[in-house]
């Protein structure tokens, strides 16, 4: 082995080790456990969970659910957060608080943030329909309702995503150097151009991490899910990695869920896959 | 026209602002007014501080927010260590097999760990780690998260950089020192705000690995509020979310500024 | 490290003492327990365990609070998993079938051995035995439980010119009331309601309530078996449907749980069901004159119970379980009881409890405590069968899909029954 090659292993030895004991070993155990019980119970080799799955249309309505879900919400929270990044990096007055203002769905615990968005959302109390109340609109019965209701919680998405990457954004943005502005200035490049030419291209290992980041987040982000909507009215909201823990840890189907969390796993390398062979190499870095 | 597109964009940057703290300014709201207030607007409710002492009273929120704090802070120290050193070797170092290596990183971010809490737990249990702080930071602290960025992060960096230290007869330790981490400070910045305000507001795996004040976090504290039998109480879920968040808040106020700082360090190099 | 040297110090305490009596090694026992309504409730029971131990000095407990119902059973499950398990919980009440599947729990009939312990058991409520009782043996004891009563705005009955001590005892009364408790403003929006059922959180417990009232049940003792689509049953989703869509005195879509109680305070709905585990919130923030009032009836009154049972794991060595039981027989005693339910809401679980003068004295000064108590005498199981959390969301899913108009009642309930069929067929 070269000098290069013991090196990169010696630095990439700690963190490993520890994905080994706390992510690929367990991994692994549910993977097992899918194929090996059902129900709670262990059994001999078995594909019944498997087949449970082609039959089961909760499961279905949950699929069709999700991937509108990440349709939704991933370009939209990556839009939303370049922009902001942009205002905020300006010489805009005030711009902490924006920051802060921005960055509040971060640091705001889910358990707080989806009890009040319940507020919001209520009929007859809501904040939403009190405003709509204001134009002598009846409001709606945004949660209630399962033509509404994944929508809402997709709002939820965005609003607590775009905070979250506008962050990432700002970063990047500020390690840019001032210098290519100024020469693009003397250049007589306006501010569009510049950010066409600049900045996008020169953010695009950031916009690699924060889409890799926010199509993940779109099948993980389920939390709110718990107090909001609980999958409901009748699976309308159902996500896939709530309907997981639904599964694991209150139908008391592990063996289910662990199949359930194989399907959402190879979901996920594919789309990781996608993104890679479609970016990574139109990605420049310097 | 400069200046109307000028004064058209910090229009829009302010009203989005206005909905992005919305949920914020409310929890301000329902917690200084009387119960009866908490989903009623007027400029006539009385201010009160009766949902702080209600909420403060539920848990030792004090020993909790150490405890949090405790946490928060091994995890963060550690995951900036692993990962700095990790994300170097992927980002500049060839090694056979480095796609791979990433890879199988990267696969953690599709693992949810909520997912594997009962493997976790069982492997925490056998080394006696339930109830420490040991045990609830420990899944954490090798973060892909933390290393995809750091390795998105470093390859912009540019490479004669290292060159010129190596000259000047640095190790790698002493390059990654001296150069990397200066120059990528903005995204240590990010990440620590992120890390921090993650690991802050972690509740499930908390709750379950822990078993007393000895170690519980504040989210543990404040799960008390969500009472499920007999539906939400805004009043005293805000006061509790405000006493959890204050410091993360003034957290934020005071290093956002660093944000600036780093920018015009930058712009001297 | 402090537990430890605690119990070395009571140990040698008792050597010292062991010469004229026989010596008690402490037993340490481990307890989860959720919380589920609001209240400084871990201090409740913090003061409930301490002075069980002062009363037990040979017995160690260490009571950990263990977040609502579904994380203290995740709890318990990642620690049984681990092989180091809690030796009794505080737990769903409709966990059982569950919980024996797993091979977790043991019954109490196991573990008593005096006639009085016997006589113990016997000593609460029936109705709230129910969800307990498996095949003959009592796998769970009651402890923070609830039922479903209905909450009604005296002022705007009177508002409306009915009798605020007359709140409607039959469906049919409900609904005429209800109509006269609804309220248009001038473009036809509607500003007060007559009566809201809450349709998230736990649909098939109200559902429940409909069910029992029209003469039906949902299951069989042994939770093998489901009746969803019996004709009663869908009687009962038919009339829930009515009162949005024909009488309209409900609105229409899914009344979520959790911000119900805030209509009700607002005076956005007249009438509320809901568990007795929120009156002691109603009753703190009302700013009206409420009463609660049993649920009426169609053939019948009834309600579901519902909420938290102890139970002992299996996992434990028999010092243990005397111990774990001991302290299951001092949270329930009626001191106790009394004390707890005062302090929550939650019923007390034995006729003794509230024959204490704390209780007694309590429930005179405000008797809506007692309309709980008084309608345990016509309350139902809660649904419990085995694969509960799958056969339970079948049923809600079929409750919300009738509600929100997206099926009929009767197609509804077939399908859900046709599933929980499947499901619970293996268990026969």
């Amino acid at each position: 082995m070269s000098r290069h090659s013991v090196q990169a292993w010696l630095l990439l030895l700690p963190a490993l080790c520890l994905l080994m004991a706390f992510t690929y070993f367990p991994t692994v155990q549910t993977v097992w456990r899918s194929v090996f019980s059902l129900g709670t119970q262990p059994s001999d080799f078995t594909l019944e969970n498997y087949q449970f799955m082609m039959e089961d249309d909760v499961l279905h309505q949950v699929i069709v659910n999700t991937a509108l879900y990440a349709l939704f919400t991933v370009p939209l929270a990556i839009g939303i957060a370049l922009v902001m990044a942009l205002w905020v990096n300006s010489q805009m007055k005030g711009r902490g608080w924006l920051r802060l203002a921005y960055f509040t769905p971060t640091v705001l615990p889910m358990i707080a943030v989806a009890n009040i968005w319940l507020f919001f959302y209520s009929p007859e109390i809501g904040l939403l329909n009190q405003l709509l109340g204001l134009f002598e609109h009846r409001g709606y019965n945004w949660l209630g309702d399962p033509d509404l209701s994944l929508y809402c919680l997709m709002v939820i998405t965005v609003w607590k995503e775009a905070g979250f990457f506008m962050i990432f954004y700002l970063a990047a943005l500020q390690s840019l150097s001032p210098e290519l502005y100024q020469a693009a200035s003397i250049e007589g490049a306006g501010r569009w151009t510049q950010f066409r030419r600049i900045t996008f291209p020169l953010l695009m290992p950031t916009t690699l991490f924060i889409l890799v980041n926010a199509v993940l987040n779109a099948f993980k982000m389920v939390d709110h899910l718990f107090i909001l909507t609980k999958g409901g009215p009748n699976n309308a909201s159902n996500l896939l990695l709530y309907y997981i823990y639904e599964n694991a840890f209150s139908f008391f189907d592990t063996a289910y869920a662990a199949s359930l969390t194989l399907l959402l796993l190879l979901a996920l390398v594919a789309l990781a896959l996608l993104q890679f062979g479609v970016f990574e190499r139109r990605t420049h870095y310097r | 026209m400069n200046k109307l597109t000028h004064s058209l964009s910090a229009v829009a940057a302010w009203s989005l602002g206005l909905i992005w703290i919305l949920p914020l300014l409310y929890a301000f709201w329902a917690a200084f007014h009387p119960a009866e207030f908490a989903t009623r607007f007027s400029l006539l409710a009385p201010l009160t501080l009766e949902h702080f002492y209600t909420a403060w009273e539920q848990a030792p929120f004090v020993r909790y927010m150490i405890n949090t704090l405790a946490i928060t802070l091994l995890i963060l120290s550690c995951q900036l260590v692993l990962c700095t050193l990790a994300g170097y070797a992927l980002a500049r170092l060839p090694f056979l097999g480095r796609g791979l290596v990433f890879g199988l990183i990267l696969l953690q971010l599709m693992v949810v760990p909520e997912i594997l809490i009962v493997e976790n737990y069982q492997t925490l249990a056998s080394i006696g780690a339930v109830d420490t702080y040991l045990g609830v930071a420990l899944p954490y602290l090798a973060s892909a998260f933390g290393i995809f960025l750091l390795r998105q992060t470093f390859k912009t960096i540019p490479q004669e950089l290292e060159d010129a230290a190596r000259l000047e007869g640095c190790s790698t330790l002493g390059v990654i020192w001296k150069v990397y981490v200066p120059l990528a400070k903005p995204t240590y910045l990010a990440f620590a705000l992120v890390s921090i305000s993650y690991h802050w507001n972690n509740f499930l795996w908390p709750l379950v690995i822990t078993n007393t004040s000895a170690s519980r976090p504040l989210t543990v504290g404040m799960a008390i509020f969500g009472a499920p039998e007999s539906g939400v109480d805004w009043s005293v879920i805000c006061a509790g979310t405000l006493i959890a968040v204050g410091p993360l808040l003034i957290l934020f106020l005071v290093f956002q500024r660093q944000f600036v700082q780093s920018f015009m360090r930058a712009g001297i190099k | 490290m402090f537990t430890k040297g605690k119990k070395w110090l009571l140990a040698t305490g008792f050597i010292a003492s062991s010469f004229t009596s026989m010596a008690h090694a402490a037993t340490e026992l481990t307890m989860y327990y959720p919380v589920a309504v609001g209240g400084p409730l871990t201090k409740v029971v913090d003061g409930m365990i301490a002075e069980f131990e002062k009363n037990n000095p040979d017995i160690d407990v260490k009571a950990i609070y263990a977040g609502n119902y579904n994380d203290a059973r995740i709890k318990a499950l990642a620690a049984l998993k681990s092989g180091k398990p809690a030796q009794l919980s505080v737990m769903f009440s409709i966990d059982v079938h569950e919980l024996m599947d797993l091979d977790a729990i043991i019954p109490f009939d196991e573990v008593v051995e005096t006639e009085a312990d016997r006589k113990w058991l016997q000593s609460f409520y029936p109705a709230l035995m129910e969800n307990g009782r498996v095949d003959d043996k009592t796998w769970g004891v009651p402890f923070q439980r609830s039922t479903i009563v209905m909450y009604y705005n005296k002022d705007l009955f009177r508002a409306a010119g009915l009798d605020p001590e007359q709140p409607p005892k039959t469906w049919d009364e409900l609904a005429a009331m209800g109509k006269q408790l609804t309220k248009k403003d001038a473009s036809g929006n509607t500003t007060q309601w007559g009566a809201m059922i809450p349709s998230t959180g736990y649909p098939y417990w109200m559902f429940g309530a409909l069910t029992k009232q029209n003469g039906a049940v949902l299951m069989n003792q042994a939770g093998n078996e489901t009746y969803f689509n019996q004709p009663a049953v869908v009687e009962a989703l038919q009339f829930w449907q009515t009162l949005g869509n024909e009488h309209q005195i409900m609105p229409k879509g899914a009344i979520e749980w959790g911000t119900l109680r805030q209509n009700f305070l607002e005076q956005k709905t007249a009438m509320m069901w809901h568990s007795t585990g929120n009156l002691t919130a109603v009753k703190k923030n009302a700013n009206f004159d409420f009463g609660v009032a049993m649920l009426p009836a169609k053939q019948s009154l009834g309600s579901p119970t519902g909420g938290g049972n102890f139970y002992l794991f299996k996992d434990s060595t028999a010092q243990e379980r005397e111990a774990a039981l001991k302290l299951v027989k001092f949270m329930t005693s009626p001191e106790q009881a009394a004390n707890w339910s005062i302090a929550t809401g939650y019923m007390g679980v034995s006729q003794a409890a509230y024959d204490t003068q704390a209780l007694q004295d309590y429930v005179k000064t405000f008797p809506p405590a007692a309309v709980a108590r008084d309608q345990l005498a016509h309350a139902t199981a809660e649904l419990s069968t085995h694969q509960a959390g799958r056969v339970r969301k079948l049923l809600d899913d079929a409750i919300q899909s009738a509600l929100t108009g997206s099926a009929s009642a009767q197609e509804a309930l077939d399908s859900a029954q046709k599933k929980a069929e499947r499901i619970l067929k293996r268990y026969r």
